[in-house]
């Protein structure tokens, strides 16, 4: 196990820095010229050198590696082109609200993908299954952005229940008694959470009724049953945990499909996360900012899908003692 | 709506109507297709597919106007659904249903072009590590790793940001490159326990070269896992096209494509919403129906299934 | 004779399959008696029903496709299963009648320690404490010779071999000290050495704790040292039923005649004979041939065996109904030629 645990770390590093690598080569080796004028206005081609140099770009490639190596072993991850702060200031502001964003999303995702998965696979074929069945392949292929903006519509701009955007009320929000802080936050949260939430809830929905179909047909579902135990306990106990295996699996497997949402949702509800800053970085011709965005994305994958293989070695027995 | 563009979507509908049935009519000739059949979503998604197929390939005729139409910019900007325009107009009074049924053919076209790309790249490199195994293999998967890493928007986004004005063609590419990696995973693993079965090591045993051997006689035998994740593909491809295109770095305007409709929309959200639901209803739809068909034949291609469909819901 | 335990009458299981297969008839009007302590064999090749039947008293059949038809009876000490709140039967299941299943390689929960499984019957029925269920769940390790029991209670079930697992499971079905154990082909899965000694544990445990046992098998060898009497089932009926001496020293239907002829006996003349084994298969529970079903793989079948279903004839002497027979040679016995 222990073992086991430190070949999967130093892969997950090793993939992290092939990420690095392969961001720095893209920036540096690729057709496009960061101080091109990006319209018809003229720049000067001394302001381009004077910039060139100011950021580095006019060294040899194997130097400005490691000099972007080093600095990013320092937690620099160079300055913005367009901001004019560190790149790692920008990506503080921002990844701290998309986790927020992504977590809570996740939470909502499990949780009501779990209850409505056992819950069809308990009624399977029957019509809460089928109507249950249609809704969640709708949800699961809606772009998230659309059912954001039609959120926004119905419980932003028409019923006004909700914010239509930002992670709090800029003008009361700092008056505010700390209860009343978090409740604003959660009140601004809530429509983006949703957004992503629902989506991902609606594939794990689906994921997890074929999981405790599978598993309600296995033997040991079976002894349960015939040890006389209540159909509750044979359900949620010995069925769903071994269903819920798989789960971890989604887990670590639904990272990238969150983070690809949150971006999405992000600019729909002006939540000033990463995607938002991206997105925006993307308009200015800021690759710093892009690369380090999509570097740190990575990053959350890498990390998703580590912790999700080490739950899983947790979760079940048959890994926990022999290791892999 | 003219005469001409009615009758040219009832006739869209029939048409699809028409194939539905054909298929089911031939349904019961062989086990898989039974099983394709069984799925209840996967008859509608089949009908969803063939109206919009049809629609893009006659949009000249099913669409009364052009795409980019503006047609009286004062009084017809951003008018309600109405019997002369039925899913209404936009901003720049351009019918909103023409625009929806001219988008097919690039949200279409897009998400066929790109899977193709995506699925010939990653079953050229998922045969390749899997038959030549190795140095290659381990080189090829750890590139796979790599870019399963990175979620696609972002490899999209740090790859447009390297272009000042990205052509629609290499747009498309880029999509389909950056969407083998899972494809790549599949084939590999099926050619890694076809490789040591006897035909193919008949095939090798009669001289026949690797490359000749993998086109032959692998590839055909790996096609179910392709097909299936080549339907669901497309549907990623869509949802990641009308992403980026929502974002405003896709399909560039006039262009309609269901995304950058969704785009131009979101800005009167709330004046006129007609512009934003209709294209987004139509990507669900498709999507939908992708989703369910490739649900019903990976059950329809893999008939290791069939036993578990036999008992699927049985209990409980 | 000793106290009636279960009654099975008329029982008739019936699957509904997948569009146009049909109904498949897997038990279709199943009788016999058990009393207390008695042993109870129920042989037959594959598909013939057995698990089915097993499956039916303890109405662990899936439903749907699945449904045990009106009609049928199933009678635990005067109560009737089959009319039993879902409550009431669950204190049965497992406490007073429990199951051991062919394959003890999947029927243990693989999330779940041994102990913990043993001791959840015990719990539930018994209203024990978790460290008393815990002490009770050595104590069975123990019982049903488990080494170092103390050790293998937390262990998984991926760690044990199969005949261990087939221990577990052996321990878990008479945590509660049931009245009936039901032991489905509970050695199949097994190395034949490992067989052996399962068998061997499940003789003294009845012999210790003094239960019915129900032991079903493919193999007449099997119960031929084991049982009190033998119910021969073919295509979801009993086809012959009698005491195990009896049975052996006089079969009566040609199915049971084949199933003898295909046993290794070291007490015939001739044990290099060559295992003689029945030609042809069970037919699919969907399409049972019409008269008596066994006609197409009989060596004696004439034409009233291929129109006219034989009932169960009684060919005991002496106490009626010791040995039936579902058979037209008992009514025409000159009939009792080999063909060539
Ligand atoms: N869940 C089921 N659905 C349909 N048919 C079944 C099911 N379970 C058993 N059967 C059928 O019932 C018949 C008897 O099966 P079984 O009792 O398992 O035989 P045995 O235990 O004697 O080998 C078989 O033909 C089998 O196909
Ligand atoms: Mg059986």
């Amino acid at each position: 196990m222990a073992t086991w645990l430190v070949r999967r770390v130093a892969a997950s590093l090793a993939i992290v820095f092939a990420v690095v690598t392969f961001t720095f080569l893209l920036l540096h080796l690729a057709p496009g010229e960061p101080f091109l004028p990006s319209g018809d206005t003229p720049i000067d081609p001394a302001v381009v050198a004077r910039l060139r140099h100011q950021f580095g770009l006019d060294q040899s490639l194997p130097l400005q590696y490691a000099k972007y190596l080093g600095a990013l072993a320092h937690g620099q991850l160079g300055e913005s082109f367009a901001l004019h702060r560190p790149v790692a200031d920008a990506l503080g502001d921002a990844i701290p609200n998309t986790l927020v964003l992504v977590g809570t999303a996740l939470v909502l995702e499990l949780l009501l993908g779990l209850a409505f998965g056992v819950y069809q696979a308990a009624r399977a074929r029957r019509l809460p299954d089928v109507a249950l069945g249609y809704a969640t392949l709708f949800l699961n292929s809606v772009p998230t952005f659309w059912l954001g903006l039609l959120l926004l519509l119905v419980f932003g701009e028409a019923l006004r229940w909700f914010p239509v955007g930002g992670v709090v009320d800029p003008v009361v929000h700092a008056s505010l008694p700390w209860a009343g802080r978090t409740a604003d936050r959660l009140w601004h949260l809530a429509l983006p959470a949703l957004t992503l939430g629902c989506v991902g809830a609606a594939g794990t929905a689906r994921y997890e009724r074929a999981a405790m179909l599978e598993v309600i047909n296995q033997d040991y579902v079976r002894t349960a049953r015939a040890k006389g135990l209540p159909e509750r306990r044979v359900v949620l106990v010995h069925a769903l945990r071994n269903a819920l295996l798989p789960l971890v699996t989604l887990f670590g497997l639904s990272f990238p499909f969150l983070l690809t949402g949150a971006v999405l949702v992000e600019w729909v509800f002006a939540w000033p996360g990463m995607g938002k800053l991206t997105a925006e970085a993307i308009f200015r011709r800021d690759y710093p900012v892009v690369l380090a965005a999509a570097t740190s994305a990575s990053t959350m994958v890498v990390l998703g899908s580590l912790l999700a293989d080490v739950l899983y070695a947790i979760a079940d027995p048959r890994i926990r003692v022999h290791g892999e | 709506m003219n005469l001409r563009a009615t009758l040219a979507l009832l006739g869209a509908l029939a048409l699809a109507l028409f194939v539905v049935g054909e298929a089911r009519r031939h349904a019961a000739a062989t086990p898989a297709r039974r099983r394709f059949f069984r799925h209840r979503p996967a008859a509608w998604g089949l009908f969803v597919l063939s109206f919009f197929v049809t629609l893009a390939i006659a949009a000249p005729w099913v669409a009364p106007y052009g795409p980019s139409v503006t047609l009286e910019i004062v009084t017809l900007k951003n008018q309600p659904p109405s019997l002369l325009h039925p899913l209404g107009t936009d901003l720049y009074s351009r019918d909103v249903w023409s625009r929806l049924v001219y988008g097919s053919r690039v949200s279409l076209s897009i998400g066929a072009l790109a899977m193709l790309v995506a699925v010939t790249v990653g079953a050229v490199v998922g045969a390749v590590a899997g038959y030549v195994r190795r140095w290659v293999d381990t080189a090829l998967m750890r590139l796979v790793d790599v870019g399963l890493a990175v979620p696609r928007i972002f490899l999209m986004l740090m790859a447009i940001a390297l272009w000042q004005r990205l052509p629609l063609a290499l747009f498309v590419l880029l999509i389909g490159l950056t969407g083998w990696f899972g494809t790549s995973r599949l084939v590999r693993a099926e050619v890694l326990t076809l490789r040591e079965r006897d035909f193919v090591a008949a095939a090798r045993g009669l001289g026949a070269g690797p490359a000749r051997i993998i086109l032959r006689h692998v590839l055909p035998n790996v096609a179910a896992p392709i097909i299936v994740s080549a339907a669901l593909g497309i549907g990623n491809v869509m949802l990641l096209e009308a992403g980026l295109s929502f974002l405003g770095i896709g399909v560039p305007p006039p262009l309609p494509s269901w995304g950058n409709m969704i785009a131009d929309g979101a800005a009167q959200l709330a004046t006129a919403p007609w512009t934003t639901l209709f294209p987004g209803l139509a990507i669900a739809l498709v999507v939908m129906a992708l989703n369910a068909v490739g649900d019903a034949l990976r059950d329809a291609l893999d008939p290791r299934r069939e036993a578990e469909w036999d008992t699927d819901g049985a209990t409980l | 004779m000793t106290e009636l335990l279960l009654r099975v009458r008329d029982l008739r299981t019936y699957f509904v399959t997948e569009q146009g297969r049909g109904t498949a008839r897997a038990v279709d009007g199943v009788s016999f008696d058990l009393h207390a302590g008695e042993t109870l064999g129920i042989v037959g090749e594959s598909g013939c029903g057995k698990t089915v039947t097993s499956l039916s008293l303890l109405r662990l059949i899936p439903e749907p496709p699945g449904h045990i038809l009106p009609g049928s009876f199933i009678e635990l000490e005067g109560r009737n299963l089959l009319t039993l709140a879902p409550k009431a039967l669950r204190a049965i299941r497992g406490n007073e009648m429990a199951m051991i299943f062919q394959e003890p390689m999947t029927s243990l929960n693989p999330v779940f320690t041994v102990g913990d499984q043993i001791a959840e019957a015990a719990i539930v029925h018994q209203g024990l404490s978790r460290r008393a269920a815990r002490a009770r769940a050595i104590e069975m390790l123990k019982l049903v010779g488990l080494p170092d029991p103390e050790t293998r209670v937390d262990h998984y079930p991926h760690q044990l071999s199969g005949g261990m697992r087939q221990r577990v499971m052996i321990a878990m079905a008479l945590v509660c000290g049931p009245k009936v154990l039901i032991a489905d082909e509970p050695t199949t899965a097994l190395d034949v050495t490992i067989q052996a000694q399962i068998l061997e544990l499940l003789n003294r445990l009845q012999d210790e704790l003094g239960m019915a046992v129900i032991l079903i098998t493919h193999d007449l060898g099997i119960v031929a040292g084991t049982v009190d009497r033998v119910l021969v089932m073919y295509a979801g009926q009993v086809v012959e039923s009698a005491p195990t001496p009896e049975l052996f020293a006089r079969p009566l239907h040609p199915y049971t005649e084949g199933l003898l002829a295909s046993v290794p006996r070291l007490d015939t003349p001739h044990p290099r004979r060559r295992l003689h084994s029945i030609p042809g298969q069970v037919p699919a529970a969907t399409a049972w041939p019409a008269g008596c079903r066994f006609h197409p793989r009989c060596p004696y079948a004439w034409d009233r065996c291929t129109v006219e279903e034989p009932p169960l004839l009684d060919a005991g002497k002496g106490e009626p109904a010791s040995h039936v027979v579902r058979c037209w040679l008992l009514a025409e016995p000159a009939r009792r030629t080999r063909q060539p």
